[in-house]
């Protein structure tokens, strides 16, 4: 049964134009539950105005997003979502930052037991010697980690994940990966991922679904990732399902890419003038 | 924590030479629990026009050594010299651009880029200065969103009207915190290019952060190893050695690609 639905949706940011899909255009997705969906594209091509429909902090300009066949109206800890730019609240510890999100998931859980549950996330992400640190006290990948705990914690039924690796370092991303995977696993729970990343996908999910560059952005052919659980990230290098998957990938993206580039040819010429000289 | 955070001994070069000068640098973060040390005798001398990149472990303190740089952030200790002048607080001579896009919601990508552009060049007409927002916009790939506010263009798009903004007042010191994180591996192998071309043209000298070990090593005159903190300094310096220009796939077959390649791995590894 689908847990998330997408029929026919248009998005633009300027109702007043005339052009009703400027951003997304015809937008129709299904994912099943215990699904592992990612969404692949290009900076701008509309993917975070996405995620932002289907969190409920955007509506579509026209068409309907279902979740659990209900019209999505507002933000629910059904669906728990990580940032691209981390979001934390800045005068909150790390430990407080998580708590937050325990309570609006689980009012009625035990403090201590809300307790176990916030230590638990924080030693998952490896931050249990930052735990009551603000994040501006942070790096940016600590920041992300958080985030990544926060969202977790709720266990929200489905995982909505915004380009959430992308600032990382590969050890602590490769980390996160294989948390993200195994609480997705172990609860079966639906998640869709947000990535530019190619490999990142063919790691983590069952069907990649391309994003063509924007404006009128809209959904390309799907690839399915038909490689048997738990993957072997050393071992997919010589899998001959993995590297065919992953070739059509690429050779699509670099495909749309060259088309994009194509319809540029303007011209900007640089006045000749330096900046003021500067005296220290 | 590991062996390669034994004291190195850093590379001195003549002082006409040198643009960026860190000297016994340190940085304090007061805690309820006492003092933490971040960065502690951290030493490194830039040369003028040289690409430098840094790499090392996510929360060693390399943001906070660059922000140092950049003026933004107290020096606890050491100094830190601009052309042989300690620098007090940001200026101009130094541009910076951040992990996350810092722009002006509420201004046009073209309005966002004159905010710098009016102040390194009080001089210029307003036609030049216009032409130099397009040129630079252009030169990112946004000159299709001159009259969009910052608000309405995606967080990638927003990154590159930010690296627009610091190529157009020609800063004598560029400083990049991991720039190109947030953008897919397209539009930053493009932006690579683009970064290239200014500082080449513009004899800029440039510091960057990456966690990309081919970005660090395709950009730089030497890759600077920081140890994890706390108590960050420079582990390992690593020059690279290719002829520029350079190209991508000239530097993958080149035989000591690898060879570099493998050092900042073991480093990062260990």
């Amino acid at each position: 049964m689908a847990i998330l639905e997408l029929k026919n949706i248009y998005k633009t940011y300027n109702p007043t134009k005339e052009d009703k899909g400027e951003i997304l255009n015809n937008i129709n997705l299904s994912i099943k539950e215990g699904e592992f969906v990612a969404i692949v594209g290009f900076s701008g091509s509309g993917k975070t105005t996405l995620v932002n429909l289907i969190n409920g902090l955007l509506k579509p300009t026209e068409g309907e997003v279902l979740f659990k066949s209900k019209i999505v109206e507002d933000t629910s800890h059904e669906r728990g979502v990580i940032f691209q730019n981390y979001s934390l609240l800045p005068w909150l510890t790390v430990y407080q930052n998580i708590d937050m999100a325990l309570q609006e998931a689980f009012p009625k859980a035990s403090k201590q037991e809300k307790d176990v549950r916030v230590k638990e996330y924080i030693e998952m992400v490896g931050l249990t010697h930052a735990t009551n640190k603000r994040p501006k006290e942070l790096s940016g990948g600590m920041r992300q980690r958080v985030s990544v705990a926060r969202a977790l914690c709720m266990d929200p039924e489905m995982i909505i994940m915004d380009e959430p690796l992308g600032a990382l370092d590969a050890l602590t991303r490769g980390n996160l990966q294989d948390e993200i995977l195994k609480i997705w696993e172990r609860n079966k729970r639906t998640a869709l991922l947000i990535t530019n990343d190619v490999d990142e996908a063919m790691y983590m999910a069952d069907r990649i679904i391309p994003l063509k560059p924007g404006p009128n952005a809209t959904l390309g052919p799907e690839f399915k990732v038909n490689i048997a659980r738990p993957r072997n990230k050393a071992s997919l290098n010589d899998n001959a399902e993995y590297k065919k998957t992953r070739n059509e990938i690429i050779a699509y993206l670099m495909d749309l890419g060259d088309e994009q580039a194509a319809g540029n040819d303007s011209h900007y010429e640089l006045p000749d003038i330096q900046p003021r000289d500067y005296r220290w | 924590m590991s062996t390669v955070a034994k004291h190195i001994e850093t590379q001195k070069f003549p002082a006409n030479e040198v643009m960026l000068d860190l000297v016994d640098l340190k940085k304090i973060y007061p805690t309820p629990k006492g003092d933490y040390v971040v960065l502690e005798d951290l030493n490194l001398q830039i040369r003028k026009e040289e690409f430098i990149t840094i790499i090392g472990h996510s929360g060693c303190g390399k943001t906070t050594m660059l922000s140092m740089i950049a003026g933004l952030n107290e020096i606890s200790g050491g100094k830190i010299t601009v052309l042989g002048s300690s620098i007090k607080g940001p200026g101009p001579d130094r541009g910076v651009i951040f992990q996350s896009p810092s722009l002006m919601p509420w201004l046009t990508t073209i309005d966002n880029v004159m905010l710098g552009v009016k102040q390194a060049y009080p001089h210029a007409t307003k036609k030049q200065k216009e032409d130099i927002c397009k040129y630079y916009l252009h030169k990112v790939g946004m000159d299709c969103a001159f009259n969009k506010r910052a608000s309405e263009i995606s967080q990638g798009e927003q990154q590159r009207v930010g690296i627009a903004r610091a190529f157009a007042i020609k800063p004598k010191v560029l400083l990049l915190d991991e720039p190109f994180g947030m953008l897919d591996s397209l539009t930053r192998g493009q932006l690579q290019d683009v970064l290239i071309d200014v500082w080449n043209k513009e004899k800029i000298t440039a510091v960057m952060i990456t966690h990309d070990v081919d970005e660090a090593i395709f950009l730089a005159d030497r890759v600077v190893m920081m140890t994890s903190g706390p108590k960050a300094k420079i582990g390992d310096v690593l020059p690279i050695e290719f002829e520029r220009p350079r190209t991508r796939k000239a530097i993958l077959e080149h035989d000591d690609y690898y060879k570099y390649r493998k050092h900042l791995i073991d480093f990062l590894e260990h």
